[in-house]
């Protein structure tokens, strides 16, 4: 094989959907066992692109050469032919079926299933790349990330050598991700291409051997990784000088607004979630909360938002018990909450986005006047809430499902700090946002805390936890491990006691 | 012996009453499998019914009856598909709206036809020699050509599902259509294909009560079976061996009552008739407790699928 062969070039890709440009002349190469990255903020085109390349959208204008060759992808049938594989960012996965049954769905060569000789075929991949898949288990039954490796050896079996993973580690544990990054590399290295989707600049360093990077539908840039930086990505990425927002001075604590003793609750399968949970969170402070999801975030932030049963312990909210009170004694009481999936739980998606921003308080005034809403007011009050959180909608009627996901979090921030928490809880509030949203979050979190409310943090992105909180507590089996001040916290020790490790900490 | 005596023509009329019953089920159980709910059943077995009725009145050949019922629940299913797979309507509304229109249509045109005979009916045709195996025979073998079509009809459809790669997709359709069209299958296509033929076997269903169980037509003639073939498939956990035990049961309680009655038994005729349909209830209320929430209804059951949609 020729050492510089190209794979895949994609000349002067246009498309367009009404009323966007949303690839605009794009060229791509990708090399014979290369892993090419493929950077961009949501809305970039990245995904477009991608579809494009697999046979689900056609190219208004530009050309697709696969090894030299002019092709065109009219269907993911005829792109599975050519030997592209793609690995959805939402797993295409039957639950019910088992990992065989899945791999050779929609292969129709022959009208009989032969179960055994695919499972010997699957057991023979996932040996040579060490994916370690049981071809008989039940999709339902494997954990996210070997529910990924599903869909890797799915596209292997069909005979894929160019391999395109959209945003592969948005939905995996750290550990997990660090996992992929080394298999891709190890793929890559056997001689598949690969192409990574991503807006996460780390992973993009840690996995890629060279980075284009989208802005409004626009190649910017086309550069090797190890001839690059992650600031130098980033500036290209949003096309602006990043200065990412940190917290500034000591926080000046003042006296408790929220405050836990001993909670012990248990979780949706009935086992105990929480045991024995003691926290403590100051006026003008941002607690933050690390773990691994899964560890007892869920059912802590629901313990203290009155959404799950306490079942011993105690809850105080400003010096007061809070223990089990329903969710609108504690709204009432001056708790905030941004809740983990921001489309279902913190707003009504089928909701105009006017009616969003007064689920809490369209009862009372100046939002109603006994039973009638109070229309002009309500809608004075959320065009200067769009306007001042600069959430990009067509206008207020437009249901909140149909934006992105950093304006739906903005509608959730929005209206929570507008209340005048005292007390704010937030879970992963920029999970899946890119980095212009992910840090319009952080000022807004830091803002609230300036101004005196106290702040829980719940994520999984050290980082993060690192830049913006000033003490970090890591939750691990329903347990607090550890609480200290983030000048002693440093991502390895966080990510020891993350995995349970407690004595490494001391 | 007299308990024999009994038993066997018992056995024997369970299989003959359950057979309309297993057909519907049987094609609803495919539409279902296909990820779409048709509760047009009842009306969509009227249709047939009627349809094939008067196909063989004209015709003179009980075959010919069962083509027409066959194409006329296939027609039936084909509006329920249009709504459902491409106008994406709601697939309880679409289904009940059958029902209504099922009904109507099938009294209308069978207006002059009631009391009429048909000039052939399927009639039993006892299979040789399996015919003569002690017990067995008299109860499965000594009927008609069509309840033999549908216990072929249950071990190909049983085959066909867990076996084969087209039955394989089949499943995944009910389950993550997303999933069969990222594979390069044509969903749409494919739940046209299933929810029609799920039509043409209630057709089928419908056109045995009319030619061949009581051979004649009667308006309502159907008398809910339609509903409870619907209440079968997910007796049956969208397994067809299943669904034959089930309407055999059925069956068999509707002909238990019958017999009751005829013997002179001291209950009211109309509570041995509520009889197989409290039945229904009480084994649907048994089935959904055991399994409690965990029943294995096709994932994206009633769900219409739309590519764009996240």
């Amino acid at each position: 094989m020729a050492e510089n062969m190209q794979h895949l070039e994609m000349l002067g890709i246009t498309k367009r959907f009404p009323g966007v440009l949303s690839n605009n002349n794009i060229n791509i190469q990708l090399g014979t066992g290369e892993v090419l990255a493929i950077l961009g903020e949501n809305g970039a085109g990245k995904t477009t692109l991608m579809n494009i390349l697999y046979g689900l959208y056609q190219p208004d204008a530009g050309e697709i050469l696969l090894k030299g060759k002019s092709v065109k992808i009219n269907s993911p049938r005829e792109a599975i032919a050519l030997g592209v594989g793609m690995v959805h960012q939402h797993f295409m996965l039957v639950p019910n079926l088992t990992v065989t049954e899945n791999v050779i769905l929609g292969l129709s060569r022959k009208i009989l299933v032969d179960l055994k000789t695919a499972a010997i075929r699957i057991k023979e991949i996932s040996d040579s790349y060490g994916l370690a898949i049981n071809p008989d288990a039940y999709i339902w039954q494997l954990s996210v990330g070997e529910q990924q490796r599903v869909e890797i050896i799915k596209a292997l079996y069909r005979g894929a050598n160019l391999l395109i993973l959209d945003e592969p580690t948005a939905v995996l544990t750290p550990q997990e991700s660090k996992e992929l990054i080394l298999l891709l590399k190890n793929m890559a290295a056997q001689g598949n291409s690969i192409i990574v989707i991503s807006h996460k600049l780390n992973e993009v360093m840690a996995v890629s051997d060279r980075v284009t990077v989208l802005r409004d539908g626009e190649v910017c840039a086309d550069v090797k990784t190890r001839e690059t930086s992650s600031e130098a990505l980033a500036r290209l990425m949003v096309g602006r000088e990043m200065t990412r927002h940190k917290r500034e001075g000591k926080s000046s604590p003042g006296k408790p607004v929220l405050e836990l003793q001993e909670v012990f609750a248990k979780g949706d399968k009935g086992t105990e979630a929480l045991s024995g949970i003691t926290l403590e969170i100051r006026e003008g402070e941002i607690l933050g909360i690390a773990g691994v999801s899964g560890n007892g975030q869920k059912e802590l932030a629901e313990v203290i938002s009155g959404l799950r049963k306490v079942t011993k312990g105690k809850l105080c909210l400003n010096g007061k018990e809070s223990t089990n009170h329903p969710p609108i004694d504690l709204i009432k009481m001056g708790l905030g909450y941004i809740p983990e999936d921001r489309m279902h739980v913190g707003t009504i998606p089928s909701f105009s986005i006017w009616e969003n921003f007064i689920l809490k308080d369209h009862h009372k005034s100046p939002f109603a006047k006994g039973t009638f809403l109070q229309n002009r007011w309500i809608r004075s009050h959320s065009s200067s809430l769009v306007e001042k959180y600069g959430i990009k909608t067509p206008n207020l009627e437009t249901p909140t499902g149909r934006l992105s996901g950093g304006n739906i979090q903005k509608i959730v921030l929005a209206r929570e700090i507008n209340r005048n928490p005292k007390t704010l809880v937030a879970a992963y509030p920029t999970r899946g946002l890119d980095i212009g949203a992910t840090d319009y979050i952080h000022s807004k979190l830091l803002e609230a805390r300036s101004n005196g409310i106290g702040v829980m943090l719940i994520s999984e992105d050290l980082e993060e936890l690192i830049n913006i909180c000033d003490r970090i507590a890591v939750l691990y089996d329903g347990r607090i491990m550890k609480v200290m001040p983030v000048e002693e916290a440093d991502e390895s020790t966080l990510g020891l006691l993350m995995a349970g490790l407690s004595e490494a900490a001391s | 012996m007299s308990g024999l005596e009994f038993l066997i023509p018992l056995l024997a009329a369970a299989i003959t009453a359950g057979t309309p019953i297993l057909f519907a089920a049987l094609g609803e159980l495919i539409t279902e499998r296909a990820g779409i709910t048709n509760l047009g059943v009842e009306g969509i077995m009227l249709v047939g019914a009627v349809a094939g009725f008067m196909a063989a009145v004209a015709t003179g050949s009980p075959w010919l009856g069962l083509l027409a019922a066959m194409l006329a629940g296939g027609g039936m299913a084909f509006i329920h598909a249009i709504l459902t797979i491409t106008l994406r309507a709601n697939q309880v509304v679409s289904g009940l709206s059958l029902v209504i229109f099922g009904t109507g249509l099938s009294g209308y045109l069978g207006k002059n036809y009631v009391g009429i005979p048909v000039p052939q009916s399927f009639t039993p045709v006892p299979l040789g020699p399996l015919a003569d195996i002690p017990f067995l025979g008299p109860i499965f073998f000594k009927h008609d050509i069509l309840v033999y079509l549908s216990f072929v009809l249950v071990i190909i459809l049983f085959f066909y599902l867990y076996r084969t790669r087209p039955g394989l997709n089949l499943r995944a359709l009910g389950e993550n259509p997303a999933a069969v069209d990222a594979l390069g299958l044509n969903v749409f296509a494919l739940k046209y294909i299933y929810v029609v033929i799920g039509g043409m076997l209630s057709g089928i269903g419908g056109a045995y009560l009319s030619l061949a169980y009581a051979p004649s037509w009667l308006e309502n003639m159907t008398a809910g079976r339609g509903w409870i073939a619907v209440a079968l498939v997910i007796f049956a956990l969208w397994n067809p061996v299943r669904a034959m035990l089930g309407a055999y049961l059925f069956g068999g309680i509707d002909s238990l009552g019958f017999r009751l009655q005829v013997v002179g038994v001291g209950i009211s005729p109309f509570i041995l008739d509520m009889l197989p349909y409290l039945f229904t209830v009480l084994v649907l209320v048994f089935v959904v407790a055991r399994h409690k929430g965990r029943l294995t209804a096709p994932g994206a059951l009633g769900l219409p699928y739309d590519r764009e949609e996240r």
